[in-house]
């Protein structure tokens, strides 16, 4: 609650910032202020759910578990706004009023990891939507960026649609809004609340950009500024994921209910495991590689959602820190090269070695070697599949597809490390590098000890 | 204690290594690995007198049951004394050589010692399983930097090989972890966990695939030979010293207990694999070129002969297996090491270039001889008693498979015998006119392995101690 509170406010507030603060480079600073302020209060509020949740006028339930992961989402942010703050002013005019949309999005994701009653899902996906429809066309003058933003928004209504179809047959069904009192199919499925829960599926894929409803992500990651690409494809991703967790797991658990869902899901997540992979494969720019990547990483965390236990939303909490961490710290690199290519990459470690020195450390997290964070978010969502018991299947495709993901981030490597070439590289600051190892040390910190975040929940 | 200092030792040295210069990372490598040969023979004595001071247990992640547990059996001293033996071997052949950026050089071999001994001493399998893949990433790192022209796709289809195969390992880990009653990763609780048949036929594969693919065991081992000849040779001694040891001592730490019915039941199978292995790596063998495909693939035919005495099943076979651990890794590394000197004399690998060098170089003729014949297995050098005993293993499982394995030792003396000649008799040409004998680092590290591959063939005692409590407790398992 807390944490909602504040990023709304520091939304209202950096509105304003850019109205008082002349020189855009300081507004960075306020951004992270207000972000390290939110990171506070909603660490203040911990102590008060250690022992159990609580539930405000039956709209928002205040848990744990909603709490460490804003603490994860916020701080995250922190990170992006320390490595790439710097470059919102590259992309447009109105430099604050982007911090004030991030913070928008944020207040967006921290409802979706608290919210209680469909009503309330339904407004924080649309608040951490519709500011993203306008960061991806905030670059104006490119054509590009402009066909993002459309592209975003046209897909954005329509999984909206669906979304809103889906709470209403689940209304008909159940009778409420309340996630926790819908009671669906503990002993028989109604047709009814079985289309529901299936146009919920279809809407929230889209939303986390799971196969098949994954066309836009390409895109639009591409043709927005990569500055915001970097937030879109990390700590958004993991807000929405947190609403589809927290949709199943409280609103369509137990009975014969679930076994049906279920099997759609794994559908869905082996169709994205494999779509995902195979595109990255192909791919020829490291950004749009990445934003494949971003599909097959969310293939790994579906994993959380189908197998419906503790070790999943444990993974799912690892899972959003590792994975955001990493691929914050390879944007951050990436907007300060040239070429977005892997050719772009040749060469880098002897140009730019700690810069090099982080990326492949990031890399291997997202690929899920040991002493990274990756190999730790992935160890639980494999086991969490694994103690479902029915999975092993789609298991085994989840490995075959991380061994393929170890061909195309480790392109990336060959070209930093092996290959001859001159980078054309931006000067780097020393705050960039000292953000550049704290996330280094994030990063390594999880992968040796998971229980430094996990001891928490 | 002692356990965990093996494996910090070459982990810190290789960190400072790191941030060295000039001659700083040979002789911080040199101080680092004669420091572990020191503490690996101390673990020896200590293996005698109190076993139990080997162990370490501390707490990790007791959320998920795992703890950091290392200790040390008769194999794992054995093979931590490889190991450390190995890299000094090998820091001794390249002291003169100049590497460029040699403090990342030493730095990764360093890490990569420690990530190997590490593998050697875990007795929690997702502490095993983390340094499984350690020790293989700067690895990774010291082939694509410093290999030959093909190194990077030839290094990255070894990774790629050993990460997919690791991961299925991690599969059958977790789902083995569900299966413990206490839900741990510590070796006791693995092995004490009752699984059905049904579970153990399937998880056999999880983890065989893994081992297999490291060893390499046909039809797993596709990516050896280019990888062999495509690095540099220092590590090329690593991967066929000792990395291929992991495979092996997996199979015997993490397999024959954990899954001993899956293990029976296949057990026809892998030997019948390794077979074929063995006749088809000696067969092209015969017909290599290159003096290192070559010893790359008598490499894959002395594994295939060890992975086919794991899984017959008896006591004595698993004896042989577990000197010839050591003895193997001695032998190749003896034989890397002569190739090494070639190379860096001649500057070619190819054997129609070669021949006449005992002339030139007789000191260099003897030690070859001698570490090739040890490699056939002849009496009174150090791989007659293993192969000795691995073959009566394969014979009392049953006889055929010992008629067709021992075609291994034929072939084996038909493709080294004709090597020898090739390379050092016969006459010489205008390059191999230029050679000159041994230097005296050269001959101190070659005279250290025919040391060793003498003495243990004459008197295999106190190897054959040293493992005798691992046979014991393997052998009743099936």
């Amino acid at each position: 609650m807390n944490a909602l509170i504040s990023t709304a406010l520091s939304g209202v507030v950096m509105m304003f910032v850019g109205l008082f603060v002349r020189n855009k480079q300081h507004i960075k600073f306020f951004a992270i202020a207000a972000i390290l302020i939110a990171f506070v209060a909603n660490l203040m509020q911990y102590p008060s759910v250690q022992e159990g949740g609580y539930i405000m006028f039956g709209m928002i339930e205040v848990t744990k578990f909603g709490v460490l992961f804003n603490a994860v989402a916020l701080g995250a942010t922190l990170l992006y706004f320390i490595l790439s703050g710097g470059e919102f002013e590259k992309v447009g005019e109105h430099t604050s009023d982007y911090f004030a949309l991030v913070f928008f999005i944020l207040s967006g994701i921290t409802l979706a990891a608290t919210f209680s009653n469909l009503l309330m899902l339904f407004l924080a996906i649309e608040i951490m939507s519709i500011p993203q429809y306008i960061l991806a066309g905030s670059d104006k003058k490119n054509l590009k960026s402009n066909e993002a933003s459309l592209k975003y928004f046209l897909m954005g209504a329509f999984s909206t649609g669906i979304l809103l179809m889906g709470i209403t047959l689940i209304y008909g069904a159940a009778g409420s809004f309340n996630v926790t009192e819908l009671g669906l199919g503990a002993e028989s499925v109604h047709p009814l609340s079985l289309c529901g829960i299936i146009l919920m599926v279809f809407a929230l894929s889209f939303k986390v950009s799971a196969a098949p409803f994954h066309f836009w992500t390409p895109d639009v990651y591409d043709g927005s500024p990569t500055v915001f690409t970097s937030f879109m494809a990390t700590v958004v991703k993991a807000g929405a994921f947190i609403a589809f967790l927290r949709m199943f797991h409280t609103g369509f658990s137990g009975g014969a209910i679930s076994s049906h869902w279920t099997l759609i899901l794994s559908i869905i997540t082996a169709a994205t495991l494999i779509l995902g992979n195979f595109a990255a494969v192909f791919q020829q720019s490291v950004k749009r590689m990445l934003a494949y990547s971003s599909i097959a990483q969310a293939g790994f965390m579906l994993f959380a959602v189908i197998a419906l236990n503790n070790t999943g939303t444990q993974g799912v909490i690892l899972y959003a820190a590792a994975y955001s961490v990493a691929t914050i710290g390879i944007f951050a690199v990436l907007l300060k090269l040239k070429d977005y290519t892997f050719e772009g990459f040749n060469g880098l470690a002897r140009k730019e070695p700690l810069l090099a020195v982080a990326v492949t450390i990031f890399l291997f997290s997202l690929a899920g070697i040991p002493v990274t964070a990756g190999f730790f978010a992935k160890y639980f969502v494999l086991a969490a599949a694994v103690q479902h018991g029915h999975l092993l299947w789609l298991v085994l495709l989840a490995v075959l597809c991380a061994a393929i993901s170890v061909y195309y981030y480790f392109r990336v490597i060959i070209a930093m490390y092996f290959k001859q070439g001159d980078p054309g590289v931006e000067p780097v600051s020393g705050g960039f590098k000292a953000g550049l190892i704290l996330a280094i040390v994030i990063v390594l910190a999880l992968g040796l000890f998971p229980n430094l975040l996990l001891c928490y929940l | 204690m002692l356990t965990v200092l093996l494996i910090l030792i070459p982990f810190i040295a290789g960190l400072i290594t790191f941030g060295l210069k000039g001659s700083g990372p040979k002789v911080l490598g040199m101080i680092s690995s004669l420091a572990t040969v020191t503490l690996a023979i101390g673990t020896w004595c200590r293996f005698r007198t109190a076993p139990e001071s080997l162990n370490l247990v501390a707490n990790w992640i007791p959320q998920l049951g795992s703890q950091f547990r290392v200790g040390l059996d008769g194999m794992g001293v054995m093979l931590c004394l490889l190991t450390a033996i190995a890299f000094l071997l090998i820091f001794i052949t390249i002291y003169n050589r100049n590497y460029e950026q040699s403090n990342s050089f030493y730095g990764l071999m360093l890490l990569s010692q420690a990530g190997l001994t590490g593998v050697f001493t875990a007795f929690d399998a997702l502490q095993f399983y983390i340094f499984w893949e350690l020790a293989l990433i700067p690895v990774y790192f010291l082939c694509s930097l410093w290999g030959g022209e093909k190194r990077i796709a030839v290094t990255f289809k070894f990774f790629i090989y050993t990460f997919l195969g690791s991961l299925l390992m991690l599969v059958g880990i977790i789902y083995l972890y569900f299966q413990t009653p206490d839900h741990s990763f510590s070796w006791t609780s693995f092995t004490g966990t009752q699984l059905s048949a049904g579970d153990q036929k399937w998880l056999f594969w999880l983890f065989f695939v893994a081992f297999a693919i490291k060893m390499p065991v046909f039809p797993f081992h596709t990516w050896q030979p280019d990888t062999y000849e495509q690095s540099p040779t220092p590590v090329t001694m690593i991967l066929s010293g000792v990395m291929v040891k992991m495979g092996l001592f997996g199979v015997i730490r993490w397999l024959l207990p954990v899954v001993p019915q899956g293990a029976a039941m296949w057990s026809d199978v892998v030997i019948v694999l390794s077979i074929i292995g063995i006749i088809y790596a000696s067969c092209i063998a015969m017909v290599q070129n290159d003096l290192k495909r070559l010893i790359a693939y008598s490499s894959i035919a002395h594994i295939g002969l060890m992975c086919a005495a794991i899984f017959a099943n008896n006591e004595q076979s698993l004896q042989g297996v577990l000197v010839q651990l050591f003895n193997h890794g001695i032998n190749i590394v003896g034989l890397w090491i002569v190739v090494e000197i070639i190379q860096q004399r001649l500057g070619v690998k190819n054997m129609d270039e070669l021949g006449g060098i005992a002339q030139k170089a007789p000191r260099l003729a003897i030690f070859l001889v001698i570490i090739s014949l040890a490699n056939i297995g002849l009496p009174l050098t150090n791989g007659f008693i293993g192969e000795f005993l691995m073959f009566s293993g394969l014979f009392q499982h049953n006889h055929w498979f010992m008629a067709f394995a021992g075609l291994g030792i034929i072939l084996s003396a038909v493709y080294t015998l004709n090597m020898i000649q090739k390379v050092i008799f016969g006459q010489g040409n205008t390059l191999t006119e230029t050679t000159t004998d041994l230097l005296p680092g050269e001959t101190l590290v070659l005279s250290l392995v025919v040391i060793m591959i003498i003495v243990l063939g004459v008197y295999p005692k106190p190897m054959l101690d040293l493992v005798s409590g691992t046979t014991e407790m393997a052998s009743k398992l099936f």
